[in-house]
């Protein structure tokens, strides 16, 4: 397919014009992390149709339901969809963690069964990784998971801060098939239906005041033989590869959202006087330089060779550059606010930036602390000598 | 735009990182390195941006950023900067189609080697500009002082941009540096590696020709050599914040204390991968914005506002990595890193000596902050 990228972006910004109105247009800039019990049924309707237009799976392989963009233009359409005021994608555990494991490692027949409901917006996944004694210690956790006589796989244990769960179908789970073992040994890889008897899923309220997140308990919850991905004893090694495909397209999507929200910092200190202060002026400028560390090095870590298999430091360092950054900016954002920003606002940049000042607190802690990022940039990045 | 190195760049750089791995020595305590700097003109890096049409390489931003890096990090001491970098940059950016034609390739090949004097720390302002110049007959006559100008002793030349009275203000004199009535007196710095010396100009008398730049383009031309100049500069900030990088990941392996090696205790980790994270964050931005810089050169060029807001970005970046570098590489030596015989103090004159010229990163962060919220 040869298209060019300038009409791939009207195309995009043509559709975006013409359908997120109407009953959708009240989900301009809504949802996302720190937003996202807004609209939850709507948005959903919202991914529908995304898929009816032919925009999810951008990237996957034709064979697979997708488009196999180039990454140029799935890019494109990360920066177009954020500039028409796209609204987060509620269903994006599925499309850009699990749809990708499942087309690298799933079998022909579990890609047939997952792969079009996440693509067309009628199934949604949650992450059951973390559990109350396994944080940062991933491998220390204990799930346990086995076999009845007929092949279907019983789990019993506690996931915690699964994200989503409250309003998916499906979690997949890293649980401990093999009696006795400890750590990265003895794990599988499961997919496992939230909407049964033995599932029980109790929200949890953030700092934010939302409960975006949940424990999710599993007492005899029940899932079928074929719900396993790799063989048992593998879970280690999918769960790897799964948070391997984080740092994806979606990730330069992400930017948008960043540049958007410095803008709405610009916006509101022009509005309230505080872009006179010599000091805030200096933080602005940082901010923006930090946005640029974070383009350009996102393009060289999407650029390099994927295949090579040599350390890429600026993939290693990017979880750390961007959650510090967006911390910091939401910092920013807040002092740049003032007094007003203590109160909720019904405006919808300031409320947009005080979810950043909260919510960003969760960015340097999920998908690895920022100690776990260092101690993994020092050890993998410099050769730096385990303790 | 592409960030990934061609096979040609790729080779570019390693021999360069072999080159001067293998012949620089940062701690030979004369002006300049002589030998180093013959050396590497033969290798043609100082032909690397002039263009084809004047016998040059005609690469760009990115081959440069490349060459100025590995520089950076083993703090080559030679005219590289002054000649290339500076009076080069000038002389392509302001220069008459005659004064190129005259200079580039004796400055690309050896033949002469120059400096270029604008205001203090290399400020463009013209109101920064210390040398004034009135007519005097056909010819000119320069008066004023220089109070720091990059001079390693090895130069024969300077491009020196002087205010004049007439219009447009400000004009660029070509001169050898041994003129009549230029007084040049080294001064005693503190990072040894970049030498300077005070220029005294009692009415140095030059001929017509001396001026090489074409009025219509020497403001903008000489604030854009500016800008461009402190895009290598950073570069070069890069590789000396990689070489303290190194420096402290290979003594802390080594260092053993409480019978292990340093290395392995995790505040000292955390002290390293915070140096990688911001070395690494400021080397993506630098080839990024070169690349940008050499797309421009190809197509229809950057805009002027564009350019100089992605130059302070790398230019900040740079700046705060190499001095955070350069301190903890200090820091993670003990009582050696204090001592003249180990590197970290020669990086750490180096950063600090690269803060303050070209400008200081408030003055950076202050323009960006101007081109983002003064807007109308
Ligand atoms: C908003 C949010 C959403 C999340 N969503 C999901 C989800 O959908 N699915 C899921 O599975 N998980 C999810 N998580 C969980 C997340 O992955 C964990 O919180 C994270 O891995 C940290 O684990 P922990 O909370 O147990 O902290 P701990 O591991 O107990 O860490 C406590 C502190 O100790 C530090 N620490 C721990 N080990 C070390 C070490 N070796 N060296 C130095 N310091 C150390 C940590 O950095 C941290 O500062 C989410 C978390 C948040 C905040």
């Amino acid at each position: 397919m040869s298209m060019n990228e300038q009409e791939f972006r009207q195309e995009v910004a043509g559709w975006m014009a013409t359908h997120l109105t109407g009953r959708f247009a009240c989900l301009k800039h809504r949802g996302g992390p720190g937003d996202e019990e807004a609209y939850p049924a709507l948005r959903k309707e919202w991914e529908q149709e995304l898929a009816a237009g032919g925009w999810v799976g951008l990237g996957w392989p034709k064979a697979h339901g997708g488009r196999d963009l180039p990454l140029a233009l799935q890019l494109a359409f990360h920066e177009e969809y954020v500039r028409a005021g796209g609204p987060g994608r509620i269903g994006h555990i599925g499309e850009t963690l699990m749809a990708p494991t499942l087309i690298a490692l799933g079998t022909p027949a579990q890609q047939a069964r997952f792969l079009p409901g996440i693509r067309e917006g009628h199934e949604y996944w949650a992450q059951g990784y973390s559990e109350p004694g396994a944080g940062s210690d991933l491998a220390a956790i204990t799930t346990r998971c086995w076999q009845d006589e007929d092949g279907r796989w019983r789990l019993q244990g506690q996931k915690v801060w699964t994200s989503l769960a409250h309003e998916s179908d499906w979690v997949f789970v890293i649980a401990r098939s093999t009696p006795g073992s400890v750590g990265r040994e003895g794990l599988s890889f499961l997919l496992v239906p939230l909407d049964q008897p033995g599932v029980d899923i109790h929200p949890i309220r953030q700092m934010t005041g939302e409960a975006e997140f949940n424990s999710v308990f599993f007492d005899g919850a029940v899932t079928e033989a074929d719900c396993i991905i790799g063989k048992p004893g593998e879970g280690w090694k999918v769960a790897m590869a799964l948070l391997g495909f984080e740092r994806g397209v979606s990730t330069l999507g992400q930017q948008m959202h960043f540049i958007h929200e410095l803008k709405l910092v610009v916006d509101v200190a022009r509005g309230n006087g505080a872009a006179r202060d010599p000091a805030i002026r200096q933080r602005i400028a940082d901010a923006w330089v930090g946005l640029q560390g974070l383009r350009y090095n996102g393009l060289r870590m999407l650029e390099e060779d994927t295949g090579s298999t040599t350390v890429r430091p600026e993939a290693l360092i990017y979880k750390y550059a961007w959650s510090n950054w967006h911390r910091e900016l939401g910092q920013l954002a807040m002092d740049v606010i003032g007094v007003a920003g203590d109160v909720r606002s019904h405006d919808d940049a300031v409320r947009r930036l005080q979810q950043v000042f909260f919510f960003s607190r969760a960015d340097t802690i999920y998908a690895g602390t920022n100690e776990i990022q260092l101690n993994i940039i020092a050890e993998r990045g410099l050769g730096m000598p385990r303790a | 735009m592409s960030l990934t190195l061609s096979d040609e760049q790729r080779a570019l750089q390693e021999t360069a990182a072999d080159f001067l791995a293998a012949h620089t020595n940062a701690r030979k305590e004369a002006d300049a390195d002589a030998e180093l700097w013959s050396r590497i003109v033969e290798l043609g890096w100082a032909a690397v941006q002039v263009p084809e049409d004047f016998d040059g390489l005609g690469l760009g931003a990115v081959e440069l950023a490349l060459l100025m890096e590995e520089m950076g990090r083993r703090l080559a001491r030679t005219p590289f900067l002054a000649n290339v970098v500076l009076a080069q940059t000038a002389l392509l950016q302001v220069g008459t189609a005659e004064a190129q034609q005259g200079a580039l390739a004796a400055l690309a090949y050896g033949e002469r080697t120059a400096t270029l004097i604008l205001g203090p720390g290399l400020d463009a302002e013209p109101a920064s500009l210390s040398v004034k110049a009135r007519r005097d007959g056909e010819g000119w006559v320069l008066a004023g002082e220089a109070a720091q100008v990059l001079d390693d002793g090895l130069l024969t030349h300077a491009y020196v941009a002087a205010r004049i009275e007439e219009a447009p203000g400000v004009a660029l004199f070509e001169l050898a540096a041994d003129a009549a009535g230029l007084t040049r007196t080294p001064l005693d710095v503190f990072d040894l590696t970049r030498p300077q010396a005070r220029w005294t100009f009692a009415d140095v008398r030059v001929g017509a020709e001396a001026r090489v730049d074409d009025p219509a383009r020497v403001l903008a031309g000489l604030a854009r050599t500016r800008v461009l100049a402190a895009l290598q500069l950073a570069a070069e900030q890069v590789g000396g914040a990689a070489q303290c990088l190194q420096l402290a990941v290979d003594y802390t392996k080594e260092r053993v204390q409480f019978g292990k090696p340093v290395a392995s205790f995790q505040a000292v980790k955390h002290r390293v991968a915070e140096m990688m994270v911001c070395m690494e964050t400021a080397r993506s931005t630098v080839r990024g914005v070169a690349a940008r810089v050499a797309q421009g050169v190809q197509g229809n060029g950057l805009d002027e506002a564009a350019l100089a807001a992605e130059v302070a970005a790398a230019r900040v970046q740079a700046t705060e990595a190499y001095r955070y570098c350069a301190q903890e590489a200090i820091q993670l030596h003990g009582g050696v890193g204090f001592t003249w015989e180990y590197d970290p103090q020669l990086h750490f004159k180096r950063a600090h000596w690269a803060s303050q010229w070209f400008g200081p990163t408030r003055d950076w962060r202050e323009a960006l902050a101007a081109h983002l919220l003064d807007a109308a």
